[in-house]
């Protein structure tokens, strides 16, 4: 009787650990498909042309996707103006300055504004930039981008510097350095990496946003010469393009995807090698 | 159960070790006799990758009666007492040479289970760890219930006994549905205890059971162990020698990992035969 | 040789006061910088209240229970976004859950040091494909196939189901579902990896000396100790699904209405803006957007702040009994 309540308990074991195990591997499994085919689908029409040129008018073949390209980065380095010090100083603030309460309540401030959906955000700079401005522009696109980065980086910022020992900061200012310097000069310094890493990843992650920007930055058929003008960017024109009835657009967007996938992964996977702990634990 | 001639010899009956859930009370006539050692070991070497924590320990633990094992940090009682009950088949970097035999069966026998192993060989940690989402009466009863045992009447009467056995049930016989966690420190490692006596275990095996405990509970644990080593073989790994001599019939002395000197308690302390030993428990190092 | 010390003088000659004025602008420059939070917050709540007036006003609580989204009568209501929300939401958690949960049980118990690396690397790249990429192949890719294989195989075995009949386009409520469960993947399998990984190695090892299976360890010791904490962390992923919409918009169908089958199209509050925003026409169009805006930021805020009580709620437990 025992004996088979024991094979019983050890074919449940089994059973288990391999339905855990095919659970995984179909977490897994879409993103080994999406990369497939965006890989498939793309390679093809990456060319010289999809690097270089402008859209070309509806109904013609070819052109490319250079504004968008261009116009991505530009609105990345916007946001980066906007997030990274709003967003480093707040995390500096979190970690080695204020009490326990209004930190917990800036903390517990941070944590919503990270769960507010991103086209809430591009809602809401419409209101602020794009109506009194009375246009789209790449302003816009680069403010919106920065306020969904200043929570993020401040968050990361902050979980970073508290992995300092403290007894860093107690040597120098038992030396004699004032705070502020101590902070910069050796809190911060030796937090460095894991600030860029937090940064790198804001940076990627608000890449690949396209919601907000649908009605900031707009999107442009052409270069953009003015901050204040409507600016393309890259998950922009794969939207638009993949929403539309035209084969050779679709062509374009996995192109598109390819190339924005293909930046947001080798940041991730760039930043995880470098950031590689010799020491992890095995769990 | 009944046991069959080939169990009573301590020979394999079949595919594994089959566990005999035997109530206390007839421990004694159905023992294999008391001539046999309850655990031993042969040439017991453990390594954790390459480093070498226990080297070629032979011991024979005696079957109804307390043993400690006592020794300066990082001689490997810890280590021992693991082996026992196959804890370190949980950790992949160990490797186990030697043998270690549980009434006569060799516990890493082609056939044998680690599961099986457990289910004979009870364990207290240093550290008490109910299981905090369960009530005490939960607590006790779920080793019992993960061997099969549904019976609602059956399962009350073995935890009252546990429980009585750890001599905790006259503190919880009215909350016995109230959270583990809510008990005292002291409390909650008898609660441990009557949990790992509930399965009826053969051997009972205790890493410094009351190293985080107050005097006063301390005191109610070892007198726990005077009683239960009636009915059970109880080795303990512990850092007090005091604590050793108090509830001890036989001692282990470990250094280094390896097995110094092992004798009758009262021996070992008063007239060890070597000198490190004598070192060691008149307090000149440790 | 001479007894007498000389007093130390500082290396700097700085005097103590120019050092305390830049350690205060320092302090007050990142507090300000830190209080932004606080502003953005209150930006975001006013500006979207602030922009529904109009809607607010002229349709009141009836927004929330009318069905009619009528531009040219501009009759607007939200429930059919309400609806397409919550129904998108709850097939991806009843498909994402399991499978994240299960995924975090095989890389904190089962799983060999080595392949836990790989899995978790995959499963962080996957929560970094952004939202239209995965719009994209689930439009041309996905889409298709639930259209060819999937649907019909449905409707053939389980079209006895309301849920199951009516006509198949391939856009539909249940590929917004899927395509949101492919999207929480990630994020509910690592908070949960996170969870487990805190539950005391101490409780793993009761279970074990009293003869448990692996499985029955994981059952016992770690699981039911990590309840809340794993609660929280589908409520976060709810969060997540919740306000989910570009890859939503692309695989949904856009019709606003509320029927019983998962084969219909359907309609979300956040794709809904994504469309129809820069197409208003109208004040009261563009007004009644914003208050979809102000409903969607007020369930998800609601449902965050609830994630983030059980998950303090559980390091609470974990520390408990690490006493």
């Amino acid at each position: 009787m025992e004996q088979t309540h024991h094979r019983r308990r050890k074919a449940l074991n089994a059973c288990m650990q391999g339905f855990t195990c095919l659970c995984a591997f179909l977490v897994v499994a879409p993103l080994c498909l999406v990369f497939y085919h965006v890989l498939k689908s793309g390679i093809g029409s990456l060319n010289w042309a999809f690097f270089t040129q402008l859209p070309k008018p509806v109904g013609e073949m070819g052109g490319g996707m250079a504004n968008a390209i261009v116009g991505t980065f530009e609105l990345l380095g916007l946001a980066a103006l906007l997030g990274v010090p709003v967003g480093v100083l707040g995390g500096i603030f979190l970690s080695e300055y204020g009490s326990v309460r209004l930190n917990w309540a800036i903390r517990l401030g941070a944590d919503v504004l990270n769960g507010v959906p991103s086209i809430i955000w591009g809602m809401v700079v419409y209101a602020l930039v794009v109506v009194p401005l009375k246009r789209f522009s790449a302003l816009a696109g680069g403010i919106v981008l920065g306020t969904i980065m200043i929570p993020l980086i401040m968050r990361t910022t902050e979980e970073v510097l508290r992995l300092v020992p403290n007894g860093y900061r107690e040597a120098a200012l038992a030396l004699g350095i004032p705070q502020w310097r101590t902070v910069l000069q050796i809190v911060v310094r030796t937090a460095l990496k894991g600030i860029v890493t937090g940064v790198l990843l804001a940076l990627a992650r608000v890449a690949g946003e396209t919601a907000p920007l649908l009605f900031t930055a707009f999107g442009n058929r052409y270069w953009n010469h003015h901050l204040s003008d409507p600016i393309a960017a890259l998950p922009l024109q794969i939207f638009n393009y993949a929403i539309s009835p035209y084969e050779d657009w679709h062509r374009q967007a996995w192109a598109g995807a390819l190339v924005l996938l293909f930046f947001v992964a080798a940041v991730n996977v760039g930043v995880r090698v470098l950031t590689r702990d010799k020491f992890a634990q095995s769990r | 159960m009944l046991m069959t001639a080939d169990q009573e010899q301590g020979r394999l009956p079949g595919p594994g070790i089959t566990p005999k859930p035997a109530a206390p009370r007839e421990k004694a006539a159905t023992d294999p006799g008391t001539s046999l050692p309850a655990v031993s070991t042969r040439d017991l070497s453990i390594f954790f990758d390459d480093h070498q924590v226990l080297k070629r320990v032979s011991l024979d633990v005696p079957a109804r009666s307390v043993t400690a094992i006592i020794g300066p940090s990082g001689c490997g009682k810890s280590t021992f007492l693991r082996a026992i009950n196959r804890m370190h088949d949980l950790v992949p970097s160990a490797r186990i040479e030697g043998q270690i035999r549980l009434f006569g069966e060799d516990i890493h026998g082609a056939h044998v289970e680690p599961v099986q192993v457990r289910r004979r060989v009870g364990m207290v940690f240093q550290k008490s760890n109910p299981f905090p989402t369960m009530s005490i009466a939960d607590n006790v009863t779920v080793g019992l219930r993960l061997n099969g045992l549904r019976k609602r009447s059956l399962l009350a009467q073995r935890m009252e006994q546990a429980l009585v056995m750890a001599a905790l049930f006259e503190e919880v016989k009215d909350r016995l549905n109230a959270p583990a966690v809510s008990l005292s420190g002291g409390q909650q490692q008898r609660l441990c205890i009557a949990r790992a006596l509930a399965v009826q275990p053969e051997v009972l095996l205790m890493d410094e059971p009351a190293s985080a405990l107050d005097p006063l509970a301390t005191a109610k644990i070892e007198d726990l162990i005077l009683e239960l080593k009636k009915d059970y073989t109880i080795v303990i790994v512990t850092h007090n020698m005091q604590q050793a001599a108090r509830i001890s019939e036989d001692t282990a002395f470990f250094y280094l990992g390896e097995l110094i000197e092992f004798g009758s308690t009262s021996k070992l302390f008063t007239s060890p035969s070597k000198k490190q030993t004598e070192d060691y428990v008149t307090g000149r190092f440790g | 040789m001479n007894a007498v010390t000389e007093p130390l003088r500082p290396a700097t000659a700085s005097p103590v006061a120019a050092g305390a004025v830049a350690d205060r602008l320092f302090k007050g420059v990142t507090l300000l910088m830190a209080l932004s939070v606080f502003v953005l917050i209150v930006l975001i709540g006013y500006e979207l209240a602030h922009q529904s007036t109009l809607a607010l006003r002229k349709f009141g609580w009836h927004f929330l229970t009318s069905s009619d989204w009528d531009p040219v009568s501009e009759q607007f209501g939200a429930l059919p976004f309400i609806f397409g929300t919550l129904v998108s939401s709850g097939i991806a958690l009843c498909i994402a859950v399991p499978l994240s949960i299960a995924t975090a049980v095989f890389l904190t118990e089962i799983a060999p040091y080595w392949l836990r690396q790989i899995l978790t690397i995959f499963i962080e790249l996957l929560a970094a494909v952004p939202s239209v990429i995965l719009g994209l192949w689930g439009v041309f890719v996905m889409v298709p196939w639930l259209r060819e294989h999937l649907f019909p195989w449905l409707r053939g075995t389980l079209g006895f189901l309301p849920l199951f009949t009516g006509p198949i386009y391939g856009v539909s409520m249940l590929a917004g579902g899927i395509i949101i469960a492919i999207m929480v993947l990630p994020i509910i399998t690592s908070v949960s990896r996170e969870i487990l990984r805190s539950v005391p190695n101490l409780q793993r090892e009761a279970a074990y000396a009293l003869g448990a299976t692996k499985w029955e360890v994981t059952r016992i010791a770690v699981l039911s100790y990590a309840k809340r904490g794993l609660f929280g962390a589908i409520i976060l992923g709810l969060g997540r699904a919740l306000g989910e919409t570009m890859a939503v918009t692309m695989v949904i169908g856009n019709r606003p209405q509320i029927v019983a089958s998962l084969f219909a199209p359907g309609y979300t509050l956040a794709s809904v803006i994504a469309n129809e925003f820069t197409e208003a026409t109208s004040d009261v169009y563009l007004n009644s957007l914003f208050e979809i805006g102000l409903v969607l930021l007020g369930v998800t805020v609601l449902v965050n702040a609830l994630a983030q009580l059980l998950l303090k709620a559980f390091a609470g437990l974990s520390n408990q009994t690490q006493r």
